[in-house]
């Protein structure tokens, strides 16, 4: 259902978002004090009784109204490129994760300590129960752990693809045979989503992303779980 | 950050360490196929010289693990074992 929080960005679930809300704010702001200051130049424009129609010059005026955009949009660069260089950081990750973008479904590889692939297809419709939300729950959710920062390596198997999480601040594309890295740490436990953000083909609308971010002992319990199974995961386990 | 190291919940269950390939200065880029092939060169490499059983090679295997995705490493075997592996091994 659309409601007025659709108006706005996502809660951020990272620090990296949280800041990247921040500098919308700040952005917004400035925005809406250059509109007030235009505006009212206009009107005042409009309305007043044009006594220096004939004035051919004013250095003063000219030269404040280059100088203050200047100053203006260094108050704006300086916090973007800050932030754009935090997020090119890559702060000694305790985890990776590979997301594979196929047409038209994502694949996870987790290989860290043991080998552990999976598809994440969307729900579709037909299936679909009271809780989940329709084009945005997948039938495998990516599980990883909160406040331990994740490296994430982006790659297609087909076509070019996107892999987006906007609560958390992240959008790296997917490229057939070249490895995109980027990495997060997400601040809170619970279910992030995100949507295929290159156009891909006709199924591109239904390939989206679900992560479900958990303290790091359910993490552990989870690939235990799943990996049970497999035998260098024993391996793993002696070594 | 050092690596972190849980226990898991309950007793008998192991602990273990969640660790990755570290951030390597060579590839300070996005783009990361470059570490991924190089560890996975290196890997094989290190093998050739010093021996299967040299423990230190270990540390490109988990490097290339954790970096290229299964499809690739599974390719790159086929063609070592069938001698059309395109790099210096």
């Amino acid at each position: 259902m659309t409601t007025w929080l659709n108006m706005s960005l996502q809660d951020g679930a990272s620090p990296i978002m949280e800041q990247l809300v921040f500098f919308h704010d700040h952005v917004l702001m400035i925005m809406l004090m250059i509109t007030t200051t235009v505006s009212y130049m206009m009107v005042t424009l409009i309305r007043n009784k044009q006594t220096s129609r004939f004035m051919l010059e004013g250095q003063m005026i000219e030269t404040t109204w280059t100088i203050a955009p200047a100053i203006i949009l260094v108050f704006i660069a300086m916090p973007s490129l800050r932030l754009l260089y935090l997020m090119d950081e890559v702060h000694n990750p305790t985890l990776t994760l590979k997301a594979v973008g196929h047409q038209w479904y994502w694949s996870y590889e987790y290989s860290d300590f043991t080998k552990l692939e999976f598809d994440s297809y969307m729900i579709p419709q037909e299936e679909q129960q009271e809780s989940t939300f329709r084009l945005l729950d997948t039938d495998n959710r990516i599980v990883l752990p909160i406040n331990s920062p994740i490296r994430l390596i982006v790659t297609a198997a087909d076509v070019l693809h996107s892999w987006t999480i906007p609560s958390l601040g992240v959008k790296t594309d997917a490229t057939p045979g070249r490895l995109n890295q980027t990495s997060f740490s997400i601040s809170r436990p619970g279910i992030l989503y995100g949507q295929c953000s290159e156009i891909c083909g006709a199924n591109h609308s239904f390939m989206p992303i679900t992560i479900e971010s958990v303290p790091a002992k359910y993490f552990i319990n989870w690939v235990s779980k799943l990996s049970e199974s497999s035998d260098d995961w024993k391996q793993v386990l002696v070594s | 950050m050092p690596s972190l190291a849980v226990m898991a919940g309950k007793k008998e269950e192991p602990k273990f360490e969640l660790s990755t390939a570290p951030f390597d200065p060579r590839f300070p880029n996005q783009n990361q196929t470059r570490y991924c092939w190089q560890s996975y060169v290196d890997y094989h490499r290190c093998r050739k010289v010093k021996g299967e059983k040299y423990e230190p090679c270990e540390y490109f295997r988990k490097c290339y693990e954790s970096l290229c995705p299964f499809a690739w490493v599974e390719k790159w075997d086929t063609q070592r074992e069938e001698n059309r592996f395109p790099g210096k091994i």
